[in-house]
């Protein structure tokens, strides 16, 4: 078991609720520094809200503690650009950063080809890559990804997965997403985290594929006590 | 030219400048209609200034400020959007004004504008109102596109995005207010919506779009008071005639564009 200090985040009775709905029933799990934690669950489960949480956007009770001194990206899942004339340049230089060449080449864009061109004319796989870019400009240690390949095709989803399994091993990134491809919650995170309003599995996500266990996830919803499959996990 | 007509152009110009600014968010935020209708909620106040003997402008901007605090206060406790909540009070707002200004000059003047009486005084307060807005929000202006773009990614970067918002409604209001001398509070509007719209249509990046619907607002204003002087008729018809030119010209060089053979390609879209 690893020691206290490893830990770069732990929730402890985490509830959101909004007016007539509980979104969010006391989450408890702790997660390891330099993992990828896959999200995962029915729609409405309180994926993206768990993560409006750890971003403190919206109201919630119980306890959110990061370790030492955390800097986030986020992307998140929903991008209003198709009606703005913005450049990838203006987007990038939001973040007050001097040099977006870098984090334009790590996540494989051209920087010469790419700074010039409208967001909201850009694939579905170029605008991950520059909200990725976006995300990393300031090299924060942890990264929130809500549906990071929403609207890709395949060949580019795969690519973009291998891209932040790289991004997290050379940076000692600690990687939150949240995806529905169970594929890709094997393949690319260490560790999975299944929601429906409660947790219903924290555990490895090599154990994605079992029937049984996906029966569990998406089908009726049973809370179980997370923070014991953590520890039993580790 | 008159000193009047100088002192016109002074304020056209200025005026122009920071609608055209403020009006391209206006239209990116699909606000388009809200800055439209927002503009007749100055007519209460310009009666009263006239009824009581004091600078319209400022009744005109009291309501204008006060209006847009209550509409982003409602939005904020009701979740109804702007739109709904400006279209709801637009129309009472020009019903009172109508009934309280018994004066049909002082009316006419009210909703179509009048620069036969702008003073240096009016000159100056328009050029100060326009530099106070434009400066303003440009410090705002990033903030606000990526508020528009996602809220969520706004509001994690540590962006305030209602107070941000309520300063953006203030600065409309406060441009809004001063441009009521020359197009007058029914075709306010004009200025801070369609040389955004025409911009809209021949530029691809923020940059070139703010400064396009500032120059564009600016030029119609410009063209406007001078055909109103050279024709001797009310400004605000002529400005808005001007602004659609423009527009009308926009799109046609962006339909232009689709067309590979056409050489002004290369220069739409692409600065």
């Amino acid at each position: 078991m690893e020691g206290q200090d490893d830990y770069i985040l732990k929730i402890s009775n985490l509830s959101v609720s909004f007016p007539n709905e509980q979104i969010l029933d006391n989450i408890n799990f702790q997660l390891q520094k330099g993992t990828t934690l896959a999200i995962v669950g029915p729609n409405g489960a309180g994926k993206s809200t768990l993560f409006r949480a750890l971003l403190n956007l919206v109201p919630h009770s119980g306890k959110i503690e990061w370790a030492g001194k955390v800097k986030i990206g986020y992307v998140p899942q929903k991008l209003s650009v198709s009606d703005i004339p913005i450049s990838v340049k203006e987007f990038l230089a939001f973040k007050g950063a001097m040099n977006i060449d870098d984090p334009l080449g790590k996540v494989g864009l051209n920087s010469k080809e790419i700074l010039g061109k409208t967001l909201g004319v850009l694939s579905g796989g170029q605008l991950q890559r520059v909200l990725i870019a976006w995300a990393i400009i300031d090299k924060p240690n942890v990264l929130l990804f809500d549906e990071p390949t929403a609207g890709v095709d395949l060949d580019s989803e795969e690519a973009i997965y291998r891209m932040l399994s790289e991004l997290k091993k050379e940076n000692d990134i600690t990687i939150l997403l949240i995806s529905h491809d169970l594929h890709i919650v094997e393949e690319y995170s260490d560790y999975m985290l299944a929601l429906n309003k409660c947790v219903t599995f924290f555990g490895e996500s090599k154990q994605i594929m079992n029937p049984d266990l996906q029966r569990m996830i998406y089908g009726e919803p049973v809370c179980t006590e997370n923070i014991e499959h953590n520890r039993r996990s580790q | 030219m008159t000193d009047g007509s100088i002192f016109s152009l002074i304020i056209g110009v200025s005026v122009g400048l920071a609608a055209g600014y403020l009006g391209s968010l206006m239209v990116l935020e699909k606000m388009a209609l809200v800055g439209d209708a927002l503009s007749h909620v100055a007519l209460p106040g310009l009666a009263l200034g006239i009824l009581f003997n004091f600078n319209p402008f400022f009744g005109a901007f009291a309501f204008l400020f006060g209006s847009a605090v209550a509409i982003w206060q409602l939005g904020r406790i009701t979740k109804l959007s702007f739109e709904t909540l400006v279209g709801a009070t637009f129309t009472l707002a020009l019903a009172i004004g109508i009934l309280l200004i018994r004066d049909l000059d002082a009316l006419e003047a009210a909703l179509f504008g009048d620069l036969t009486v702008v003073s240096l005084l009016d000159a100056i307060l328009g050029v100060i109102v326009s530099i106070i807005a434009i400066s303003l929000t440009k410090v705002i202006y990033d903030k606000l596109v990526l508020g528009m773009i996602s809220e969520e990614l706004a509001t994690s970067t540590g962006i305030n995005v209602a107070r941000t918002n309520l300063l953006y409604l203030l600065l409309v209001s406060l441009v809004v207010a001063i441009g009521i001398k020359i197009t007058g509070t029914l075709l306010v509007g004009f200025l801070v919506v369609t040389p955004a719209a025409a911009a809209r249509n021949v530029s691809s990046n923020l940059f070139r779009y703010s400064l396009l619907s500032s120059i564009f607002a600016a030029a119609s204003a410009c063209a406007g008071v001078l055909l109103s002087n050279y024709l001797t008729i009310t400004p605000g018809p002529l400005v808005v005639l001007s602004g659609v030119a423009i527009f009308v010209t926009a799109v046609f060089i962006k339909w232009l564009s689709k067309f590979p053979s056409v050489s002004l390609r290369s220069r739409v879209g692409s600065t």
